[in-house]
């Protein structure tokens, strides 16, 4: 592909071009902020008609994903994005749309949730949501969301799977922030997406279903349980095949985990999100002076692939986990506690420590992830991890 | 289509349609709720004058209804809420508890 066809777009850009490409037949969604212009930019596509999808303009997002249930139950291909107290409002339905098993695509551009009240970015919303069903799948930059966002489909809607998927990115500072984008043409696009499955839906009358039905007094929620989380099993391989399809098709290589310099590394980070982009010059500089640093970037956390986690940690010495959101009252932030059982469970006798950073928009700098560089390195040479939280960047400290 | 629902009750997560998606229309009525019912209704024929109230007032169509006359109560599938009782215009409809049948509740 020619440099003729890399623009520069924000996030939210390359996230509406390919939510135009794809051209779903439905997008409901309500305004919040980050989030708001890539509906913007859509809603403007519906009404210059170049897309052929029906925009539904609702009054909450509570509304906004129950109109996506609606949409998709009746076998419409459904997008839908949000960020921050738009996501926690809609948190209801998200469970709904998971268990009813329709593979919707939502954007959720990563916001706080307050208070006090701010609208910059942290992982705060989508973590919160990590138990509703859905697979999360996280991007680091405008170029991941645009391809994650063709990809959406193409992993939701396989028949061992069929399960709702959001993509994450940070707000503002990929959702506004302009970077470069290399976009596929169209026909490329549609032609990766496909055409939608023709699973049972309610708009059959000469086979009327029931969808979204009262479990009964003493009935069988629990299997239903159980069946998601055997869709949740298999999206891990649904993922990778679709990562490994889109490769062929872009020379673009996406996995669960992506490594950077971990192949003989002894102190890593785990991060996810666009502070993967600051951490990487610092793995270059720790590097030259002789540190074995290296980088694992998180694109998917549901389905979390914690074998893979597991071969990617067993030779290192000391690991710090850098969580964009807290959970309060817990050990650790929610990444932290998940590589912590990976390590457990598959026996891997890595050090680790929790650190928490960029609450609220809190800037990281290279500076801030080199100091948690110094620590695991500190660790890998005998010295002992902190069992709390290291807060990177904290005022008054 | 008909839905063989058999063993269901022996069902595991695998066997269940994705989505507890119901693939047949109506087929509520082979859920039997009559023995949720605490009292039943019982009808006295001398006093009833087949207006069909209870008929349009049932919440669960549990009046059973041939030739434009009530003739039964599905108990099956009466809750036993007693609407009919009380739209019912002469009193023709009181309700008794079931202990009073000897029956099974149906």
């Amino acid at each position: 592909m020619s440099s003729a066809n890399i623009l520069a777009v924000t996030g939210n850009q390359a996230v509406a071009q390919a939510m135009k490409q794809i051209d779903p037949d439905v997008v409901a969604a309500y305004p919040i902020t980050p989030q708001t212009d890539i509906v913007q930019a859509f809603s403007q596509y519906v009404a210059d008609g170049v897309v052929k999808a029906e925009l539904i303009t609702v009054e909450s997002e509570h509304s906004a994903m129950s109109a996506c249930v609606g949409s998709a139950a009746a076998g419409a291909r459904t997008m839908t994005a949000t960020s921050s107290a738009g996501f926690a409002l809609m948190f209801e339905i998200l469970f709904v749309a998971a268990s009813m098993r329709l593979p919707i695509v939502m954007t959720t551009v990563n916001r706080a949730l307050s208070g006090p009240i701010n609208i910059h970015c942290d992982h705060s919303d989508s973590m919160s949501g990590r138990d509703a069903g859905w697979i999360q799948i996280y991007n680091e930059d405008a170029q991941e969301a645009y391809d994650a966002t063709v990809m959406g489909f193409a992993i939701a809607e396989q028949e061992n799977v069929r399960l709702p998927l959001m993509n994450m990115y940070d707000g503002f500072i990929i959702s506004g922030a302009i970077g470069p984008l290399r976009p596929l043409d169209t026909e490329t696009v549609q032609s990766f997406v496909g055409d939608a499955p023709s699973y049972t839906n309610l708009l059959q009358p000469d086979a009327p279903v029931t969808m979204g039905p009262f479990d009964g007094l003493h009935g069988w929620y629990f299997e239903h349980k159980v069946a998601q989380n055997m869709a949740m099993d298999s999206a891990l391989d649904a993922i990778q095949d679709t990562y490994d399809r889109f490769h062929e098709l872009t020379g673009r290589r996406y996995d669960h985990l992506m490594t950077y310099k971990m192949e003989d590394a002894e102190v890593a980070i785990v991060v996810i999100g666009s502070a993967a982009g600051t951490a990487r010059p610092v793995v270059d500089k720790l590097r030259e002076e002789g540190i074995k640093a290296g980088e694992i970037k998180v694109r998917t956390f549901r389905p979390f692939p914690s074998a893979e986690f597991a071969r990617v940690l067993s030779g290192v010495k000391a690991v710090g986990v850098m969580d964009r959101a807290d959970s309060f009252g817990a050990q650790g932030g929610p990444l932290y506690l998940e590589i912590l059982a990976a390590l457990y469970q598959h026996d891997v006798q890595t050090k680790s420590v929790n650190f928490i950073y960029g609450l609220g928009g809190r800037d990281i700098f290279p500076h801030n992830i080199e100091e948690a560089f110094r620590t695991l390195a500190d660790a890998a040479g005998g010295r002992e991890l902190p069992k709390s939280r290291i807060y990177l960047n904290l005022k008054g400290v | 289509m008909k839905w063989d629902i058999r063993n269901i009750q022996d069902w595991g997560p695998d066997k269940h349609e994705p989505g507890a998606l119901i693939p047949e229309a109506g087929n509520a009525r082979y859920y039997k709720t009559g023995g949720w019912r605490a009292e039943r209704p019982v009808r006295d024929e001398e006093t009833c004058t087949q207006c069909l109230f209870c008929y349009f007032f049932c919440p669960d169509a549990s009046v059973v209804v041939e030739d434009q006359k009530v003739v039964a109560f599905d108990y099956d599938h009466c809750k036993g809420c007693g609407i009919c009782m009380v739209e019912c215009p002469p009193d023709a409809i009181s309700m008794h508890p079931e202990s009073e049948f000897t029956e099974e509740g149906s």
